[in-house]
């Protein structure tokens, strides 16, 4: 099942400035391969640089050295624009902090990756149906984001991420704000869309939840690659 | 583009309260601004015509040595025309007016005036000269109310006049005020007292004596080539009054500037606060592949709509008050004399359509740019940094 090369990372470093005219070297030489169809999480202590790499591979910043091929494309050459472009087409992301459009509703959020796309309405009103019954939230469509609760609200996201069917879906710290049992829920739906639709997912994340469903964990420590294994997921996904 | 529209349309009416007060001092400022230009192009229109329809006709021949700001000029700035002029008065296109300076006695106290002769059967002005055709023990004489007021003299009064002939001889006679009439012209009332021509030239003691001839209305400019007379067209004659109005408009350019201040500072703050409040949701935006000149376009769109808004709100809430300014008009008791154009006693507005359009358009670009300004910031914002809510 892991065939296709889709991101590959060689030499990839990452400074910050910091004031005072220093840098801070968030990212050191990363040398990494992600295969289509993988789950992987990138762990490792707060701090060791999994958001800026997950960013890295979002196209939504650059690295200061190294070169990040995504899906073929050279992401660190991209303008704002040619990035935006890339994200629209190629990414979702899930964050930890849901980041919903508050003045939308359920529907409506979901809508919007394809109205930036400029898909056609029948097209879309069957697309976004169809990615509301995947995170099980056909009854809420019509709620606003301030309705909802921190599980609901995680798989709106997880939604708005899948339905235009992207190539890689990048979730920093989905479950960081969700109590066990929503966890395992958006985790069963996310391991579902994996095996499904063969969705790339990366994680970063600490929480051992979200560990137990990988097939391969990257340890960052201190903004170096310090251990890649693959692993037996502990939890299945097609369990109901 | 649409999408962002929706969104934008979305953000404004979610903002609820915020918005609304935006576009509440918005409209305010948009109605009053135009009102206020109605006004203003109400008393110029008013102005002009009152003083076509009293005194500058369709222009006027002055004798060379006329000079209206220099009463003194006035002894030696009359003559007779030639052969021109005179087909134009007979033809009834132009009237002739005969100004010399004088004074009056009223309740014995001394002032001076400019005696005005005029042809009691003229009717290239609107001066009720007909009421000087009445015969009586006194000469015949007509005031305006300003004058009446000033000088305490009503209808059926009599007051001495004292004047010089034209070897400079004083004379004195007893006039009679036949009529106080109602004119909007200040400067054909206050000080000037109306004789019938013929009277004035025969007190001075020269039969063919004239100031200046008021063409009719419409009169068309042909040139007459007169020894003595000289052609000074409306533009020339109004740009007196014209000079006024301006000064008083720049008053109004002023008024214009606090008002809509008012609006674009509300917009302003509203646009600061939302995009400093609302990172997250930039970065967001940004995430799913919208650019940052699109999310620009966003933020300065929703700033925008209350412009838009605050446009049909004002329509609404505006049109009736701006149309009755126009057809009922604004009482104005004395206004029009301590500006010193004339009016009249009621004022009507009057929306001139470039004016109108012009003006809304400066206002909506106003509030574009307002909103534009702020949400400039945007493009420099990091999406890392604004889905964290920094930046
Ligand atoms: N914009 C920035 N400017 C300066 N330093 C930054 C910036 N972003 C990240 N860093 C630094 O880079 C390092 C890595 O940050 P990163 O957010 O990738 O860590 P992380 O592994 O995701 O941590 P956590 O588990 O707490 O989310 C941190 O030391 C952080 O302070
Ligand atoms: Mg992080």
């Amino acid at each position: 099942m892991e065939n296709g090369l889709i991101i590959e990372l060689k030499g990839v470093s990452k400074s910050f400035a910091i004031g005072g005219g220093r840098e801070f070297l968030a990212l050191k030489g990363i040398d990494l391969e992600i295969h289509q169809g993988e789950f992987t999480g990138l762990v490792g202590p707060s701090g060791s640089g999994k958001t800026t790499l997950l960013n890295l591979m979002g196209a939504l910043d650059n690295a200061t050295e190294g070169s990040v091929r995504v899906l073929g494309r050279n992401v660190e050459s991209f303008s704002h624009t040619e990035a935006a472009h890339f994200r629209k087409e190629s990414i979702g992301f899930i964050f930890q902090s849901f980041n919903l459009l508050p003045v939308y509703t359920v529907f409506e959020n979901v809508e919007f990756p394809l109205l930036v796309a400029g898909v056609a309405a029948e097209e879309r009103k069957k697309t976004v149906t169809q990615a509301l019954e995947w995170v099980g939230l056909l009854d809420k469509m019509y709620s606003r984001p301030t309705q909802l609760s921190g599980g609901e609200s995680q798989r709106v996201a997880v939604a708005r991420a899948i339905v235009k069917k992207p190539r890689i879906i990048l979730a920093d710290e989905p479950t960081a704000n969700l109590d066990a049992e929503n966890s395992h829920n958006i985790l069963r739906t996310m391991v579902k869309l994996n095996q499904q639709l063969g969705t790339t997912f990366v994680f970063s994340t600490h929480d051992q939840k979200v560990i137990d469903y990988l097939r391969r964990k990257i340890t960052l420590v201190d903004g170096r690659l310090f251990k890649d294994e693959a692993l037996t997921p502990k939890l299945a996904g097609n369990d109901k | 583009m649409r999408t962002l529209l929706l969104l934008a349309l979305k953000n404004v009416r979610g903002a609820g309260l915020r918005t609304w007060l935006n576009v509440a001092t918005l409209s305010f400022g948009f109605v009053t601004i135009v009102w206020m230009q109605g006004i203003y192009e109400g008393m110029m229109r008013q102005m002009v015509t009152a003083q076509i329809d009293t005194e500058y006709g369709g222009g006027q021949f002055w004798h060379k040595a006329f000079d209206p700001f220099d009463p003194l000029s006035f002894e030696d700035a009359h003559g007779e025309p030639g052969d021109a002029l005179k087909k134009l008065v007979a033809e009834k296109k132009a009237t002739p007016i005969l100004l010399r300076t004088g004074a009056i006695f009223p309740n014995g106290r001394a002032q001076s005036v400019v005696l005005r002769g005029i042809e009691p059967t003229q009717e290239i002005v609107q001066i009720p000269g007909g009421v000087l055709l009445r015969e009586g023990e006194a000469l015949p004489g007509l005031i305006g109310k300003r004058m009446a007021e000033a000088t305490g003299l009503k209808k059926g009064d009599t007051v001495t006049i004292r004047w010089r002939d034209v070897s400079g001889t004083f004379d004195a006679t007893d006039v009679e005020v036949v009529e106080v009439m109602n004119i909007a012209v200040p400067g054909l009332d206050a000080g000037q007292l109306w004789l019938p021509l013929r009277t004035l030239r025969r007190l001075i003691g020269s039969a063919e004596a004239t100031t200046l001839f008021v063409t009719e209305k419409g009169y068309v400019e042909s040139h007459i080539e007169d020894p003595n007379f000289v052609w000074k067209n409306n533009d020339f004659l109004l740009s007196e009054e014209r000079a006024i109005f301006e000064s008083k408009k720049a008053f109004g350019y002023i008024l214009y500037v606090i008002l809509m201040a008012m609006g674009l500072l509300a917009v302003f703050d509203t646009q600061v606060l939302s995009i400093f409040r609302r990172r997250r949701e930039i970065g967001t935006l940004m995430a799913l592949g919208v650019t940052r000149s699109e999310v620009v376009g966003l933020f300065t769109l929703e700033g925008s709509l209350h412009g838009v808004l605050a446009l049909f709100a004002g329509a609404l809430w505006g049109i009736p008050i701006l149309a009755h300014a126009a057809k009922i008009g604004i009482g104005l008791p004395k206004m029009s004399d301590n500006m010193g154009i004339a009016i009249g006693a009621r004022l009507y507005a009057s929306y001139a359509p470039q004016v109108l359009v012009v003006t809304l358009c400066v206002l909506l670009c106003s509030v574009v740019v307002v909103s534009f300004l702020p949400a400039r910031r945007i493009a420099k914002m990091r999406p890392t940094d604004a889905i964290r809510g920094k930046g």
